[in-house]
């Protein structure tokens, strides 16, 4: 899966679930301050993202630091090749 | 102890009409039946009513995500008609916000839809990993009331009472009692329920549901009627906002009809059929906490869902107290039986009537049974001028609710 693929792989998943506009997504987009999610929206973006990329994500550590969308991708993305 | 007067000051809601509170009062008026074919009840096995009266599609979007994702379709249905019936009262942003202002609203049980996703999943594996955050604010039994309050900014007390079919009266007593004893000075209240096949199946099991006007739907449910043959279930919310006299006045609101009795009492005879006495007893009750004779009352809007039992119980009883010539009709013919919503969605069709100084008839009756023959039931378009009028609610488990209501003069 490359970068784009899970770029647009997770803004399709937060902007179906979070019905956040496409443009708002960007990398630098701090996802409590900007796009406005809570925690009870952190524990559902888990739940959508592993549906999305067939992986178990809620007991990773690294979860807990996520604050962008930036952040967000990198994470996915460290969590596929780790799978590969 | 001097108790405070209690006035409404708005309306809304969600019925299979649609959106408003003026669709539902135009439609009752012009005689519309609201039910129809379901196709999804023809495919339950052993489910003999495939009839019912289903909320058309509604903006769902009107309310924001945040508010929205811990709401089952009761929640939103409650949501849209307490929005509409803020807007009416045009309760200010302040009001809203003070401790005096509540909400009480109660539904059947929580949201069936949500807990049939959940178990379809749950059950495939045992596992919640699944499971989404917003599960339990969607099946919670105060479920309805807190979302309001939630996405409405309501920072009063929350009550949820649960009594099936008479939950929506109650709430409305409820919420009569706290203004009147001075404990709130504004509450939302209502009923709200959604349509599921086990809603129907509950009295399809016990055999009190219309089976028999399956390809006629319009044609049942028939209160009082000769051919009457039970319930056709049907869903929405009404809500009404309650205010006491003196709040009303001094915000400058239209006041729609004062409330003046309320009484709700038990059936320990048996935990679904009627007992003609208890129901006497439970409007006597009602009329007592007005303070009104029987003679003073115009008209009641029955309960009469169209069971063998129930429409003849409560014609029985209505007579006792009444006599013979008091104009009696049921809104059941009319959307069927919201159950948990019936109360307060046809406490708004009463109330537009009183305004408007006529009584509507029941749809579908077009020969009293002998049973239910001993009252004067409304069968045509009435011009009167009702000035007070008893609404009823009965609920399976023996609760018995009646309100006494006076037009504002």
């Amino acid at each position: 899966m490359t970068q784009q693929q899970i770029i647009e792989t997770v803004n399709r998943a937060l902007s179906e679930e979070f019905e956040l506009e496409p443009a708002d997504m960007s990398p630098e987009a701090h996802l409590y301050n900007d796009l406005g999610l809570d925690s009870l929206d952190a524990v559902d973006m888990v739940i959508v993202l592993e549906n999305a990329f067939g992986c178990k994500l809620r007991d990773e550590k690294a979860i807990q630091n996520i604050r962008t969308m930036g952040d967000l991708y990198a994470f996915i993305e460290e969590k596929k090749k780790e799978l590969e | 102890m001097s108790l405070n007067r209690v006035v409404v000051t708005g309306m809304g809601a969600v019925s299979p009409y649609g959106m408003g509170a003026d669709i539902l009062y135009s439609s009752l008026k012009k005689g519309a039946s609201a039910i129809r074919q379901v196709p999804d009840l023809e495919t339950v096995k052993g489910l003999r009513c495939h009839i019912a009266g289903v909320v058309p599609d509604l903006d769902e979007k009107q309310i924001p995500r945040k508010f929205r994702r811990s709401m089952s379709r009761m929640s939103v249905y409650s949501t849209l008609a307490a929005m509409e019936a803020l807007e009416m009262a045009d309760v200010r942003e302040e009001q809203r916000r003070s401790e005096q202002t509540g909400v009480i609203i109660g539904t059947t049980v929580s949201s069936p839809q949500t807990l049939q996703d959940f178990f379809s999943d749950y059950l495939q594996d045992f596992s919640v990993e699944r499971v989404k955050s917003s599960l339990f604010f969607k099946i919670m039994g105060h479920s309805c009331a807190a979302n309001v309050a939630q996405s409405l900014g309501i920072t009063g007390r929350i009550l949820a009472p649960s009594a099936a079919c008479a939950t929506g009266v109650q709430a409305i007593g409820l919420a009569f009692e706290a203004i009147a004893l001075g404990r709130q000075d504004i509450v939302l209240c209502g009923g709200a329920e959604e349509l599921h096949p086990l809603t129907v199946a509950i009295f399809d099991i016990i055999n009190a549901a219309s089976t028999q006007f399956n390809t006629v739907p319009d044609s049942s449910p028939r209160p009082f009627d000769e051919r009457r043959d039970g319930i056709v279930c049907s869903e929405g919310c009404g809500i009404l906002v309650l205010e006491s006299l003196d709040s009303a006045l001094s915000r400058g609101a239209s006041i729609l009809a004062e409330i003046v009795g309320f009484a709700s009492n038990t059936d320990t005879s048996n935990i679904s059929t009627p007992d003609s006495a208890r129901i006497e007893q439970c409007m006597r009750m009602a009329l007592a906490s007005a303070g009104v004779g029987s003679d003073e009352v115009d008209y009641v809007n029955a309960h009469a869902t169209a069971t063998t039992l129930g429409d003849s119980a409560e014609c029985r009883a209505i007579e006792h107290i009444f006599g013979a010539d008091i104009p009696v009709s049921s809104f059941k013919g009319h959307f069927g039986h919201s159950l948990a919503a019936s109360g307060s969605l046809e406490m708004i069709g009463m109330l537009n009537m009183l305004q408007e100084e006529v009584c509507l008839p029941t749809l579908n009756l077009y020969i009293p049974s002998e049973d239910c023959a001993m009252v004067r039931h409304v069968q045509t378009v009435e011009s009167c001028a009702v000035k007070t009028a008893l609404k009823n609610n009965f609920a399976l488990g023996g609760v018995n609710t009646s309100l006494v209501v006076r037009k504002y003069v």
